[in-house]
């Protein structure tokens, strides 16, 4: 599986911040060091900057003046894309429609000089890794969604970059697809050990593929982590309710309780506060029998997602708080039940945003 | 019930078919009046010379239609060849870059869409004739008039001037289509700018150039304005067609010229397509 080998650079971005002609500011100044081999993941909603953030590593983009792209400590600022040795997969994948699968994935060794031969099984070696045997000589109008992909993957590695970026390489395909891939891609690259920036604005690409999940909204990073810190300990209001589903309540606090129309929930943490912003993941909450817990509801809805079911419970906060209930559970609309949340499941966030 | 549905079906398709033959009467009535009967007639007229048939061998073997041929289609290739270079360094840029000015230089550019192939002519000789422009500073330069308006470098000129704008266009459009990913895609695997173009955009702008590149050509065949305003012993195809036709009284010839003029603008047409839809096949 050694294809790549061992020659993944490490990344420096240092305050490269990105303000368009037209005095459009898509990044603020940012910085942010992506070791040797790790798989980053720039998450985050359309328009939050993850893509230039992309480009400006890629050297697609300029940043803004005080801005710095390093390489293995090497300043790349001023070094076009084409002398920085990085492979990328584009969200169209850009495959060119005037080669065959097999001549865009030697492109970058033609470009290189190598020679017919050492390209041919380069190519081969590629081919085998990415699924892809058999499509060799087909053109890319005759190749799927699925198979472009892997096709612009393979090509983005054959020169064996140091850094392999990807810009929402999963988002032009349909949902099963995208799954299957998912898993796929992230044994690829675990295998090749590359250092890897992805940008996507799925969450659950993010969690799966990330060994660090940067999370940005317009133009700032909101929070820097591993995929649990991120889930299990969100820094923001806007962190918790991206990264999976999050039920926000904001109540006064009286002896390190909630107060809340339903009852009184305990929370960890300082004793002295008189209001909070609490997170609780819908997970977290169990659902008891009416009165055998301090914080109780009323069952609004119930949906049966098959390996769990999702209930809407009414009167418990001043909003409605979403609980993920275990599949057996035989309650329904209507039904008063008792919500159990631990105190350490309960996650203090700044007030605001 | 089956046999109700089949009589429907069979009435919709009746009436279906009849309205498609009543829509296509009036392209047969055009196709029929404009473009078989004098077509018909003009290459029976080619063959009632006193050759005959042997009328149309002689487009290649009497010395001067011969000379005359090669002479139009090497010109009109040339126009094509210059025309496409200008036109797509030119549209490129203009498509690709937003400065001042900009939509002004376009529709100057274009300009000459308007102007009928008299007008051109007479540009050419303001520019390069006796009088001309480029007469009056070499003749104040090195003491010597540069008069080349009436020659057929004059009349390569003129058809330069018309091509370009209809070209410019269809790569303008072209490279307005071109996905800007293929380009990024291609650097990034190391391609140097000069490599990006030959091996990314000018493919991709290949049936571009085609199409443009046939019109320039078939137009610079055709083209008679120009050639009879700059001078009338110029050698081209269409000339020779005008002065055996008025001045000889030439019918026989003159209508073997022009159907020789016309088979070989579109086979030469055709040829480009299929010689490019192979290229485009066989790349990299």
């Amino acid at each position: 599986m050694n294809v790549i080998g061992d020659h993944g650079a490490s990344v420096r971005v240092e305050t490269c911040g990105k303000t368009f002609v037209d005095g459009t500011r898509a990044l603020e100044p940012a910085t942010l060091d992506i070791a040797r081999g790790e798989t980053l993941v720039l998450l985050g909603p359309s328009g939050c900057g993850k893509t230039t953030m992309l480009r400006i590593i890629a050297g697609l983009e300029l940043p803004d003046v005080g801005g710095k792209v390093l390489f293995d400590g090497k300043d790349m600022t001023s070094v076009p894309i084409e002398k920085r040795n990085v492979g990328m997969v584009f969200q169209s994948y850009a495959l060119f429609p005037n080669m065959t699968v097999a001549d865009n994935i030697g492109y970058g060794l033609k470009i290189r000089g190598v020679g017919k031969h050492e390209r041919a099984s380069r190519v081969a070696e590629l081919v085998a890794l990415t699924n892809i045997t058999g499509l060799e000589n087909r053109r890319i109008t005759q190749l799927s969604g699925g198979q472009r992909q892997r096709v612009a993957l393979a090509r983005a590695v054959a020169i064996r970059p140091g850094i392999l970026l990807l810009d929402e390489p999963l988002t032009a395909l349909d949902a099963a697809l995208r799954d299957r891939l998912r898993g796929e891609l992230n044994r690829l690259l675990r295998a090749l050990g590359i250092t890897t920036i992805y940008v996507t604005h799925d969450q659950a690409e993010a969690m799966e593929l990330g060994d660090r999940v940067v999370v940005m909204q317009k133009g700032v990073i909101a929070q820097v982590g591993t995929p649990r810190e991120i889930y299990f300990e969100p820094n923001s209001r806007f962190v918790a309710e991206f990264i999976g589903a999050a039920n926000i309540i904001e109540a006064p606090v009286e002896n390190g309780q909630l107060l809340l129309p339903g009852g009184r929930q305990p929370i960890g943490g300082d004793a002295n506060l008189t209001t909070a912003v609490a997170m609780i993941r819908p997970e977290t909450i169990g659902i008891v029998a009416a009165g055998s817990a301090p914080l109780s509801g009323t069952i609004d809805s119930v949906s049966f997602i098959g390996d769990r079911q999702r209930m809407i419970i009414g009167g418990a906060s001043s909003k409605i708080i979403a609980v993920d209930a275990p599949n057996t559970i035989t309650a329904k609309a209507g039904e008063r039940v008792g919500l159990l949340i631990a105190p350490d499941a309960v996650r203090l966030l700044p007030p605001g945003n | 019930m089956q046999y109700g549905v089949l009589t429907k079906g069979t009435v919709v398709f009746m009436s279906h078919k009849s309205f498609v033959w009543l829509c296509l009467l009036p392209l047969a009535v055009v196709t029929t009046a404009f473009f078989l009967l004098p077509m018909a007639r003009l290459v029976v007229v080619g063959a009632e010379g006193p050759q005959g048939l042997a009328g149309y061998l002689a487009i290649l073997t009497e010395p001067r239609y011969r000379a005359t041929l090669i002479n139009t289609i090497v010109l009109a290739a040339a126009t094509t060849v210059v025309t496409l270079i200008i036109a797509t360094v030119a549209g490129m840029f203009l498509q690709r870059h937003r400065f001042p000015g900009r939509a002004v230089l376009i529709a100057m550019l274009t300009f000459p869409l308007a102007f009928p192939g008299v007008v051109v002519g007479f540009l050419i000789i303001l520019l390069a004739g006796r009088q001309g422009l480029i007469g009056d500073l070499s003749n104040r330069l090195f003491g010597e008039k540069i008069v080349f308006a009436y020659s057929i470098y004059g009349l390569f000129l003129g058809y330069l001037y018309f091509s370009i704008p209809r070209v410019i266009l269809t790569i303008m459009a072209a490279v307005q289509k071109l996905d800007v990913g293929l380009e990024e895609a291609a650097r990034s695997l190391g391609a140097s700018p000069w490599a990006v173009q030959r091996d990314v955009v000018l493919p991709a702008l290949g049936p571009a150039f085609v199409a443009s590149g046939a019109i320039a050509f078939a137009t610079a065949m055709g083209a008679f304005g120009t050639a009879f305003t700059l001078a009338t012993n110029i050698d081209v195809l269409p000339m020779l067609i005008y002065t055996e036709f008025t001045l000889a009284a030439n019918f026989a010839t003159s209508a073997a010229l022009s159907v020789g003029l016309g088979f070989i603008a579109w086979a030469i047409l055709a040829l480009a397509r299929s010689f490019s839809g192979g290229t485009v096949a066989a790349a990299g």
